[in-house]
């Protein structure tokens, strides 16, 4: 289940943008290797879903390593999509208009808010918040973990001379085995043609 | 013109009034323009302040005109010396004003929080409890509110009794919000107390279970969290008792029963969100429960509700051995779970505690299975991450359906498996 989450997250990283972002819908393991003097390797089928569009799904195939001992490498996560995801360029390319042409820097606070809410305005902030923790957590994550993205605490915009867009994000994540919250700086930086990057990133 | 000018004398006296005593309001039909251009032109003597209800349009279609006490034997005089035909709709207007007030009152004492309560939305310490006295009025024959206990920070712990009768009848407990962040499971039980109070007498299974056992419900199984989070912290899990020698405050209830208390999935760290607590039932808020459920000596399940996970899960977590009756609690809860899933298709997985999701010691349905209780089951509602403890408010109505089939299944076996 953790190894599923974290492949999920990791894919969600690699492939979601503002306009797309990807859950875990099941997982079906397929096997787990212990390889000495290395770590344990498991081999897991997974189901993703799109979250803005829940009937569409992609099955994915993925092998996720955690290394024995060393904390502070991240899992290696090999993952292949079979099939295809819904193209997202005209969404990705409303919101990047939209931020682009605001004269002053986005800011924004507790998203979704105590009820849950996210206002429609706020959500490719929110996905694309969604997506970039999926870095922090495959960075952060090992066998006895699953981490959550629990909520935005606060979002600034950072305009750049360049033309990619950065927010820097305060979030909450939620760790399932000890169920703590716990608080999380990081800076992502987005542009429809590139893709998502987390250029900064740490605990508080 | 002469005859506007005659009346309008009659009524220089006239003043406004703030009440309504005396006033009347006449149902007018002009027969013809004229007429039409008539009352149009009444309407405009200011000084009368007549107020139309339904404007004049067109002849033979009636207006309604709400005149003020002062003016009314100016305004018929001038119906009647125009052949303007009209009838007495509303003879006192304030009379119908009180009568109005009165309803309301009744309807706000009794009805409004019934039937206006907003179960689709997520609601405070005050308004719950306010509500769980509603809940009993509307049903004082099937529901009664019981305390078991106070909270660390002296707030009562309330639990809802539903019994049609009979003396210390086989009973199924169910708590929801023993983790107070985890607001979709007191709003769920705040859904579920109205379900069942509303199906008894309806539904054949709720009225089975009814007629021969009892239904106690604590919503709010952990008031000064859930204070805490409206206040604070909306991510507060714990309780908020001081624990000596730290600066950090609250116990995991559910970490603090004595099934397995101090074993592995809990903390001896205060300021962990798994701290046990310095022993087993140290808080209030768990000691109360114990001794209700000893106390009462004839529960037959005990049902404790969390988020998130979408899980179903039973006994051990604070061991991988399985229960005694492991076969059976799985069957159940494998129905369940795939009753649940026919409303929304909402997927759950189940299972014991330690096999599904993690070893946790010193968890309630360990501590009940331990005392006797064959039928001791956890619920994670929704979601399975999305947005975790945040779940939006348009989603307790469908959470609250889909857990409903699950948790009816449940009462039903042990309805059907006396022990």
């Amino acid at each position: 289940n953790r190894a599923g989450a974290l492949a999920a997250a990791f894919a969600c990283y690699r492939r979601g943008g503002p306009s797309r972002g990807l859950a875990l819908r099941a997982v079906s393991p397929a096997g787990r290797e212990d390889i000495d003097g290395v770590g344990h390797k498991y081999h897991l089928g997974l189901v993703l879903e799109d979250v803005l569009d829940k009937d569409s799904t992609v099955n994915c195939t993925a092998e996720v390593l955690y290394h024995l001992g060393n904390k502070t490498t991240a899992p290696d996560v090999q993952f292949t999509l079979e099939g295809e995801l819904k193209n997202t360029d005209e969404a990705d390319n409303i919101f990047y208009n939209q931020i682009r042409s605001l004269e002053k820097e986005l800011v924004a606070e507790n998203i979704p808010d105590s009820h849950g809410n996210v206002s429609p305005e706020m959500e490719p902030l929110h996905l694309l918040a969604w997506v970039a923790s999926g870095y922090v957590i495959w960075q952060n994550s090992t066998e006895n973990t699953q981490f959550q993205l629990a909520q935005i605490k606060h979002v600034k915009q950072v305009k750049r001379r360049d033309e990619y867009l950065q927010f820097d994000y305060k979030i909450l994540l939620h760790e399932m085995v000890s169920q703590e919250i716990i608080p999380w700086h990081m800076t992502v930086v987005w542009h429809p043609q590139h893709g998502v990057e987390v250029t900064q990133n740490s605990c508080q | 013109m002469k005859i506007l000018l005659v009346f309008t004398t009659l009524v220089a006296a006239a003043h406004s009034v703030q009440l309504f005593v005396g006033d009347q309001v006449l149902r007018i039909v002009a027969k013809d323009e004229e007429q039409i251009n008539l009352l149009r032109v009444l309407g405009k003597q200011t000084e009368l302040q007549l107020d139309f209800w339904r404007h004049p349009s067109s002849p033979g279609h009636p207006a309604d005109l709400h005149v003020p006490f002062p003016s009314l034997q100016a305004v018929k005089l001038f119906l009647e010396s125009n052949s303007i035909s009209y009838s007495i709709m509303i003879e006192d207007v304030q009379a119908l004003v009180d009568e109005e007030k009165q309803t309301m009152m009744k309807a706000r004492r009794v009805e409004r929080s019934i039937s206006t309560f907003d179960f689709a939305s997520y609601h405070t310490l005050d308004e719950i409890y306010s509500w769980m006295d509603t809940l009993v009025a509307h049903h004082p024959s099937l529901v009664s509110k019981i305390q078991i206990g106070q909270s660390y920070e002296n707030r009562s712990l309330y639990v809802l009794k539903f019994s049609t009768g009979g003396w210390n009848r086989s009973a199924i407990w169910v708590d929801t919000g023993i983790h107070s962040r985890e607001w979709i499971t007191q709003a769920t039980g705040v859904w579920t107390a109205n379900k069942i109070a509303e199906e008894y007498g309806q539904d054949p299974s709720v009225t089975a279970i009814l007629d021969s056992m009892d239904i106690f419900l604590e919503i709010i199984t952990n008031p000064d969290g859930f204070a805490f989070t409206h206040s604070s912290n909306r991510m507060w899990r714990k309780t908020r008792s001081v624990n000596a020698g730290s600066t950090c405050l609250g116990v995991d209830p559910n970490r603090n029963w004595g099934a397995g208390f101090g074993g592995s999935g809990s903390s001896s760290n205060p300021c962990s969100e798994i701290y046990r607590g310095p022993h087993a039932h140290s808080e209030r808020e768990v000691k109360a429960i114990v001794d209700f459920i000893c106390r009462h000596g004839n529960v037959k399940s005990v049902i404790s509700i969390h988020s998130y996970s979408q899980m179903l899960l039973f006994p051990y977590g604070y061991k991988t051995a399985l229960a005694p009756n492991h076969q059976e609690l799985n069957e159940v809860a494998k129905k369940a779970v795939s009753d649940l899933a026919t409303v929304y298709g909402t997927k759950y997985t189940y299972g014991s505690v330690a096999n599904t999701i993690y070893m946790a010691g010193g968890t309630t349905i360990d501590w009940a299975y331990d005392h006797g209780v064959k039928y001791a089951f956890t619920f994670e509602l929704r979601d399975t991450g999305r947005y975790g403890f945040l779940l939006p408010s348009a989603q307790i109505i469908p959470t609250a359906t889909e857990t409903w089939l699950a948790l009816l299944d449940i009462m039903v076996h042990v309805l059907e498996h006396p022990y």
